[in-house]
């Protein structure tokens, strides 16, 4: 319900929205969870495994009750936390883990046998028999325990990543990080600031405490408009900084449009890489509760959350209170809710000695024992110092068992925190993360006065670490109350007491863990999953580690703890993702001649980022092997056109380039003569072929080298690491050309015809051999010609600059159709090569060596090269290696498939008796009959021999006859002539 | 006979307009990269400064005069932009036409840098990545030389074939960055 | 991650590949006997400590670097050039 002149809300604007489908009215600046409880709302989710009702238990992102689905269809976000959506007007929100409904859920069931429930209850019970598992345990235990649902629509929303920098990254927009900003802004350090919350100021917020005589809230305020005023400052809003990684890499989440109804094209969420050169941490503190029986009813709650709500938003959770604690701060709950008017019906404190710290019944050495009520707290029951128990009939409890601070990015590198015996907390260990400082409650200061000292001389030295001269700016007065505690995890007694309200874990399954002799804390939390779920502990942690180390007679620090990893919320895979959706997942290549291709209605087949043609159907042609068939014919008779441009091209120069290439190559270059072209092996240091192509040398000083478009990257890296690496006395200078130059295969009879009409001056077979290249001039432009070939026809490749790629193709298909050829793409490309037994990666794939594919001999004994000596090792010699050969099917229409292995026709198929495999399959339009290569054992020895080739997968098995790679025209005359 | 057309990365896919900024490409002219031979950077430095009156880069910088400009894009290597190289530099340099292989994008308007942090892991704001200053990063997923070319305009260069991804990506962080600062 | 490299600056870690041991820069002659070349290509320490690692900055000025790091730490020492001159 709402107090009147309290909080900090606009009452001026009203604001609507649903939840579980009833309408409710909130203000703004409200939270989901504030509003609801403005209006009366106490459960807002069912707990994980009992489904027990539960209520809100914090103020913030820590709570682990109140998670609710927010919005619907694809914007569906399940998980939400009520307590840091802020309020919209139509916000819809719909409870969690309930069936049928939030008020009546039958699988509250799992409360009644709780009995049987406890820890390791999974492990022990769905072991038996053993195949039900899958079918019938795990879907119902999924049905039954979990949290909000996917939509299972594609996202439709827009959420980006981005990346920021700054000299000082101070986390958390209390008072310490307010001041720490503040001294490292004023003296020029380019800072950041990023606040978890929507408003700056921390528990400034949420107390009713003066700062040099104005309220806190107020002077925060004053505080952010001289930040906002520095051009050096950048505030955050909204952005939880998720996680500290190496070299001052922090991870951090904003929720951009959260908190809006329609977020117009603005992304959702926005993960920032943040590099820093300094880091302060200021992430204040979080509290814990004490477990009692039935401490999970809804209207118990931390006693700084009843405060927040009371002081921030004007609400309380019930009218009648009672404040239960071990420690001073809790008293000003007590105080606050006197002051609002609300009935305070008891104050109780743990410890014998304590002092009230309000004007209400105080009771000192007394505990709470149970609490009453099943949908809402009812009444508590107290037992004194003397023993005697007491009833209480309140609505509301605020419970306070002191606080930890929130140091958990100080463990994201691999640190563990520091027991502090006298706040009875983790505090952060110095030094944890190189370059993150730590200050305010964050490391146990739990006076604002301190906090706000400790912020500023975080943030001077910050400064003074970048060499900046910095200054304490002058200290505002403020509280501070020394923090007083007394350890109290647990009130012993009977019956369920709750340490992890979100996972459902009791100081009894701690305990029995304990006993089960799970001792370690890694073992206790994996066995009662305490800690494990979406609010990772950070209100459960430190009491279940208390509990273990009673329960098997030890002290903390000996116990240990448990560590955080980021992030220290939920991110969203949405945000982790972002951007990384279609064309964001890989950069599209296209080539100069793609529209055309597309126009005459080629399907486009991805070759790493490129797009390249798969076939150009012509009219009346129903299937890919149609035109497949027709293009291959046609480069055998006429003349086909294919864009090559995306082979790997790069240029090099300088004196060495003929010894360079003799290094990286296994052939020999440097006596290759200007004008000429060669076909290139080049190996891997481990003697495996690495990628083949042709190089040409355009002068004495230019040469062009081409690599395979799968490995053009890699070609390029290579070059890089051997030229910088081993040959740094070597003159010569490369760089890729492969984006400058748009080439294209002219393959066929009637290739240089086609050219010569094209040419400014006409070639012949003189000026223009085989493996000649040369500079041309190709209807006015400056163009390279080469005498190579890929299909083993007469065929050139002519490249033009980018700029006139697509216009030349359409020429070139112009031309080629005029003399009834055309465009061919790579399924012909591929029969083609396969006809002349020509290798691609799908023969050099790694495993393979010179030896294997036949070429042993290019190895030049000569001179050294990247992978000549470890290619030389007996094993990568030996005859019974798998060599490359061709098969064909011994009866005509049976079928050669890509990945099927190679048996003697009369072993059986199994993998002792492999003799080899399938790499690439083949039909031949020119032969009659699918064509394979492969690889066999002793293989080129063994042509003319029968091999089945088996492919298990496909149900395939087939008679096959081993013969030369080469199919056809062995002796190369057409590509000559 | 007819002739080649030419046509520009580009064409068809810009200029693009979200809010402040402006995503156009540039026609800057010839590209060429140059590679100092070993030993002659110097000598290199002083033909350059001689032919096109511009002095050899630092790395991470450019040298301008008039239209020409120097923009260093790795280790030993700068392209000149606008400018014909003079024969006599290769003497000293490997020299090699890149004219068509690089899309050329400005990228300008108030708030330039919200956009471009959104694709690039590198500090571009105005006063520490200044006017003049060079780098070789990552647009998204796609290698880049960007040219700060005044207080809010970049220049973008990256590969010819994957134009289309870029001015996508670009474009998408302009949308972004522009509905962002329309939220209340 | 970030590695400081001596041309670019300070960069992060997605514009690097990583190659390996900078052993690597070691290559035996072509007349090493074979447990040289066995030990350049395959073995490998696996140190709690320091080690020097080969990196390119392909994403960056395309340098080659050897990279000084601690693997415990996570510390990063410096960054050279191969051709440091």
């Amino acid at each position: 319900m709402r107090i009147d002149g309290k909080g900090r809300i606009d009452r001026s604007k009203k604001i609507s929205f649903r939840f579980d489908g009833f309408e409710y009215k909130g203000f703004s600046g409200d939270t989901l969870a504030s509003a609801l409880m403005g209006s009366g709302v106490r459960v807002m989710g069912r707990s994980f495994k009992y489904h027990r009702p539960r209520g809100v238990l914090t103020a913030g992102s820590e709570e682990p009750n109140a998670l609710v689905t927010v919005r619907s269809g694809a914007r569906t976000d399940p998980n939400t936390r009520a307590t840091t959506q802020e309020l919209y007007d139509g916000l819809e929100a719909v409870s969690q883990n309930r069936w049928p409904s939030l008020g009546f859920d039958l699988l509250a069931m799992n409360n009644l046998a709780a009995p049987f429930l406890g820890a390791g209850f999974y492990y022990k019970t769905f072991m038996w028999p053993k195949a039900f598992w899958e079918r019938v345990y795990e879907p119902f235990i999924r049905r039954a325990a979990g949290l909000g649902a996917l939509s299972g629509e594609p996202v439709d929303e827009h959420y980006e990543k981005a990346f920021a920098f700054c000299d000082v990254l101070v986390i958390g927009g209390g008072p310490a990080g307010l001041m720490a900003a503040l001294t490292a802004g004023r003296v020029g350090a380019n800072v950041i600031l990023c606040n978890e919350d929507s408003e700056f100021g921390g528990n400034l917020l949420s107390e009713d405490e003066k700062i040099d005589g104005q309220d806190g809230a107020f002077w925060a305020r004053s505080v952010i408009d001289e930040l906002r005023a520095m051009p050096n400052v950048r505030l955050m809003a909204r952005t939880t900084v998720t996680g500290a990684y190496d070299q001052g890499t922090f991870g951090a989440l904003e929720r951009v449009s959260q908190h809006v109804a329609d977020p117009a094209g603005a992304p959702v969420e926005c993960f920032w890489r943040i590099a820093a050169q300094r880091a302060v941490l200021c992430a204040g503190a979080l509290e814990r509760p004490i477990a009692f029986r039935d401490n999970d009813r809804p209207g118990v709650m931390l006693a700084g959350a009843a405060r927040a709500y009371l002081n921030r938003w004007g609400v309380t959770p019930g009218q009648s209170v009672a404040v239960f604690a071990n420690n001073d701060a809790a008293h000003k709950t007590a105080r606050d809710m006197a002051a609002a008017g609300l009935h305070v019906a008891a104050l109780i404190d743990s410890r014998t000695d304590a002092r009230p710290g309000a004007d209400v019944p105080f009771h000192a050495g007394a505990q709470v024992t149970r609490a009453f009520g099943s949908k809402g707290l009812e009444a508590i029951a107290v037992r004194a110092a003397d023993g005697h128990e007491e009833r209480f009939h309140v609505d509301a409890l605020a419970v306070s068992g002191g606080w930890n601070p929130s140091l958990h990015l100080t463990c994201h590198t691999g640190a563990r925190p520091v027991w502090d015996d006298d706040i009875a907390a983790f505090v952060p260990r110095p030094e944890a993360v190189p370059g993150l400082t730590v200050a305010g409650a964050a490391r146990g200061i739990f006076d604002t006065s301190g906090c706000l000292r400790d912020g500023a001389e975080a943030g001077r030295a910050a400064a003074e670490a970048l060499g900046l001269k910095a200054r304490l700016p002058d200290l505002p007065d403020a509280e501070d109350a020394p923090y007083r505690i007394r350890r109290l995890w647990a009130v012993p007694g009977k019956g369920r007491a709750w340490l992890d309200f979100q996972n459902d874990v009791t100081v009894k399954d701690v305990q029995q863990a304990a006993r089960e002799n799970y001792r370690s804390v890694e073992h206790m939390k994996r066995y009662t999953t305490q800690g494990m779920a979406t609010d990772q502990g950070k209100s459960s942690n430190v009491a279940a580690l208390a509990i273990l180390a009673d329960a098997t007679g030890r002290d903390i620090p000996e116990t240990g703890t448990t560590t955080f990893r980021p992030p220290y919320h939920p991110i969203a895979i949405a945000a982790m993702g972002a951007g990384a959706q279609g064309v964001g997942f890989a950069p599209q290549r296209f080539t100069t001649s793609h529209k055309a291709s597309v126009e005459r209605g080629a399907p486009m087949i991805e070759a790493g980022l490129w797009y390249r043609p798969s076939y150009f159907p012509r009219p009346g042609e129903t299937t890919w092997r149609q035109s497949c068939d027709r293009e291959v014919a046609m480069v055998r008779e006429t003349v086909g056109i294919c864009d090559v441009s995306t082979l790997g091209k790069i240029d090099l120069q300088g004196a060495d380039v003929g010894a360079f290439l003799d290094f990286v190559y296994c052939n020999t270059f440097s006596t290759l003569k200007p004008g000429r072209v060669r076909y290139g092996l080049m190996l891997r240091e481990d003697g495996h072929v690495m990628d083949d192509g042709t190089t040409a040398r355009l002068s004495d000083n230019q040469w062009v080298m081409t690599t395979t478009t799968a490995a053009a990257g890699e070609v390029m890296m290579h070059l890089e690491w051997v030229h910088q690496a081993f040959c740094r006395e070597m003159d010569v200078r490369f760089i890729s050309v492969t984006e400058q130059w748009a080439q294209f295969a002219v393959a066929g009879p009637k290739s240089r015809d086609l050219l010569n009409g094209l040419l400014d001056a006409p070639i012949d077979d003189a000026a223009f051999p085989f493996m000649q290249c040369g500079p041309v001039s190709v209807m006015g432009v400056a163009a390279r010609l080469f005498r190579i070939s890929f299909s083993g026809e007469h065929a050139y490749e002519l490249a033009v600059p980018s700029r006139y790629g697509d216009s030349l193709f359409r020429e070139l298909l112009a031309r080629a159709e005029a003399m009834e050829g055309g465009a061919y793409g790579m399924e012909a490309l591929n029969v083609l090569r396969i006809e002349k037994g020509h290798i691609t990666h799908s023969e050099i794939h790694g495993r393979t060596t010179a030896f294997d594919i036949g070429f042993a001999r290019m190895v030049s004994a000569k001179k050294d090269c990247i992978g000549k000596v470890m290619a030389a090792r007996p094993g990568l010699q030996d005859a019974a290696r798998e060599q490359l050969v061709g098969l064909r099917p011994v009866k005509a229409q049976a079928r050669l498939l890509a990945g099927g292995h190679l048996f003697r026709p009369d072993e059986a198929p199994v993998r002792e008796n492999d003799q080899g495999y399938i790499t690439s399959v083949g039909f031949s339009p020119t032969l009659g009959e699918a064509r394979a290569l492969g690889f066999l054992q002793n293989g080129r020895a063994r042509h003319g021999e029968e091999v089945k080739m088996v492919d298990h997968m496909r149900g395939v098995e087939t008679l096959c006859e081993v013969c030369d790679p080469v199919a056809f025209d062995s002796d190369g005359g057409r590509l000559r002539g | 006979m007819a002739e080649l057309l030419a046509k520009t990365p580009c064409s068809g896919l810009v200029p693009v307009t979200h809010g402040a900024v402006t995503l156009d490409e540039v026609a800057v002219g010839p590209i060429t990269s140059l590679a100092p031979y070993r030993g002659q950077r110097a000598a290199l430095s002083s033909a350059l400064t001689e032919t096109v009156g511009l002095g050899w880069p630092e790395p991470g910088r450019s040298t301008a005069n008039g239209d020409a400009r120097l923009v260093w894009t790795g280790r030993d290597q700068a392209f000149l932009l606008g400018a014909a190289p003079d024969a006599r530099l290769g003497d000293f340099a490997a020299i090699t036409d890149q004219s068509d292989g690089w899309a050329v994008l400005r990228i300008a308007g108030a708030g330039v840098e919200d956009v471009l942090a959104r694709l690039m892991p590198i500090d571009l704001a105005p006063d520490r990545f200044a006017p003049g200053h060079a780098a070789r990063t990552l647009c998204g997923h796609m290698t880049v030389s960007v040219l700060r070319l005044d207080t809010q305009a970049v220049q973008i260069m990256g590969f010819r074939s994957m134009a289309g991804t870029l001015v996508h990506e670009l474009e998408t962080a302009m949308a972004a960055v522009e509905a962002r600062a329309r939220l209340p | 991650m970030r590695i400081p490299c001596p041309i670019c600056g300070t960069r992060d870690r997605r514009e690097f590949t990583y190659k390996g041991a900078a052993v690597l820069l070691d290559r035996p002659s072509p007349e090493a006997d074979a447990a040289s070349w066995d030990a350049y290509l395959h073995l490998r320490d696996n140190p709690a400590g320091r080690t020097r690692d080969l990196w390119f900055h392909d994403a960056g000025c395309a340098a080659w670097l050897v990279v000084e790091r601690d693997t415990i730490s996570h510390e990063i020492f410096g960054a050279e050039l191969l051709d440091a001159d």
